[in-house]
């Protein structure tokens, strides 16, 4: 393993450098330090390794998941400084110093699914599961500005999304359901 | 696929990028990186350096300077979509963005990048070309400005040269009381449009018109302006056959086409759309008397 090169170093040690061995021995790269899922860390990581790679490969983040590449799936979408972002549209070194969030960071601190989640499970609103962690940061970003999202609210936001599963109805099911849950919760 | 090995640069002022991008051979600008970045994991293109604008202070941001309004060329297209300013006086610009990509890329996407870029299809610059807007540019050999239509030359290619960047774009709005509409058609929304028209209108208290623009977006290789559709609507009251003569100037347009969408289709199209958005921009109109 080459850890000279893509070693993540993470302060909380719980860092993965399995993809170090791919890279050739002359890749250059940088440190940056930024908080993922509300924990800094501190890596160096290639320059021209996109957002989505570094969280899979180096912090062992395979909640997101990587689909086309170039920003049409959705897949891989995250948030960045408490927005979305397409994280194969950004390079890792291009988010020094920003706030990233995960799918990973949805769930509750005991572990339990949050309001959203929940709702997919009752609704079906996922079947293969590979365009869900994009989806459902979308639709948390969504439902935290617009808590009383009509449908084609839903179906705007769902549009940077592709599912090849569930014709969708059951993600907009789940996306009402949930916001009806919050609101009442509120 | 994964980019190409490149060299990665983030200047902090507008000065250290322009030295940058002398010293450097081969680099690219990298803004919102919504289109370059796919272009970089497809390996259209292989830059050796990538300068990048996301940290150069005073680029972004929306500001209104002398009855203008001046949009930093790394103002996102998200702030463009819910800025005040820009729904009160730049009302087409506000309607045009919501068809730029989706949500989600429009967090990161930005109006420069999108000007510089120049995809046929693309909104803003049609909407840039629409409103006569002005673009102001840094290069080694210091600042100019050039004309909407002097900087889009051709099929993505600007007359940026070498080393030169784009500061931001100025835009004067149209009176109190026009009209305008953005029109689109995609296949679904948030693809890249096949065409799209932008109108404004504007008439005296007599309801005729005294200033027309009438813009295609993705029917040529750069966005058009139809100024014998705009002549068709000029001293008029816009009356049904009016407007059919003006959509039929558009359909008249020199148009490209592909395997997918053949050019007799894009003028179809231009026909159809310019006499919605015609009709529409009408009815947005506020005359004192008409």
């Amino acid at each position: 393993m080459n850890s000279q090169h893509i070693a993540a170093v993470s302060e909380a040690g719980d860092a993965r450098t399995d993809d170090a061995s791919t890279e050739p021995a002359s890749e250059p790269s940088r440190t940056i330090t930024l908080s993922v899922n509300g924990r800094r860390q501190t890596c160096q990581v290639s320059e021209r390794k996109h957002l989505a790679d570094f969280l899979r490969q180096d912090l062992a983040l395979t909640g997101t998941h990587v689909g086309c590449e170039h920003g049409v799936c959705g897949a891989c979408t995250v948030w960045v400084d408490g927005v979305t972002a397409r994280s194969c549209l950004m390079l890792a070194v291009q988010t020094d110093g920003s706030d990233v969030r995960t799918v990973e960071s949805l769930a509750l601190d005991g572990g339990g699914l949050s309001v959203l989640q929940q709702a997919f499970q009752d609704h079906h609103g996922l079947q293969c599961g590979f365009c869900t962690p994009g989806i459902l940061m979308s639709l948390t970003e969504l439902l935290r500005d617009d808590p009383e999202p009509d449908e084609a609210t839903v179906r705007l936001t769902l549009s940077g999304h592709l599912c090849r599963c569930t014709g969708y109805q059951n993600i907009v099911a789940a996306a009402l359901d949930a916001a009806a849950k919050l609101r009442a919760a509120r | 696929m994964k980019p190409p090995a490149f060299r990665y640069h983030a200047p902090r002022s507008l000065d250290e990028a322009l030295e940058l991008a002398v010293a450097l051979p081969n680099s690219r600008w990298l803004a919102g990186g919504q289109s370059l970045m796919p272009m970089l994991n497809f390996r259209l293109v292989s830059p050796e350096h990538l300068i990048d604008l996301n940290r150069v202070e005073g680029l972004a941001g929306i500001r209104e300077v002398d009855r203008a309004i001046v949009l930093g060329a790394m103002t996102r297209q998200r702030e463009i979509e819910f800025s005040p300013l820009v729904r009160a006086q730049l009302p087409l610009l506000a309607e045009a963005i919501h068809w730029v990509g989706h949500p989600q890329t429009r967090n990161r996407g930005t109006i420069g990048g999108s000007l510089c870029h120049l995809d046929p299809s693309a909104e803003q610059p049609t909407v840039a070309l629409a409103m006569d807007a002005t673009l102001s540019i840094a290069g080694p050999n210091g600042r100019r400005e050039l004309a909407m239509r002097d900087f889009a030359l051709d099929l993505m290619t600007s007359a940026l040269d070498d080393g030169e960047l784009l500061v931001d774009v100025r835009i004067v709005p149209w009176a109190p009381g026009h009209g305008g509409a953005f029109v689109e058609f995609a296949r679904r929304h948030g693809d890249f449009a096949i065409i799209s028209v932008a109108v404004l209108l504007e008439a005296d208290d007599g309801g005729r018109i005294v200033r027309a623009s009438i813009t295609l977006g993705g029917v040529a290789a750069t966005p058009v302006r139809v100024a014998a559709a705009e002549n068709c609507l000029l001293g008029t009251r816009v009356a049904p056959e009016e407007i059919d003569a003006a959509a039929k100037c558009c359909a008249m347009v020199d148009a490209l086409g592909d395997p997918q969408v053949p050019a007799w289709y894009r003028q179809r199209l231009a026909n159809t759309l310019a006499a919605r958005a015609i009709s529409l921009a009408h009815s947005r109109m506020k005359t004192t008397r008409s």
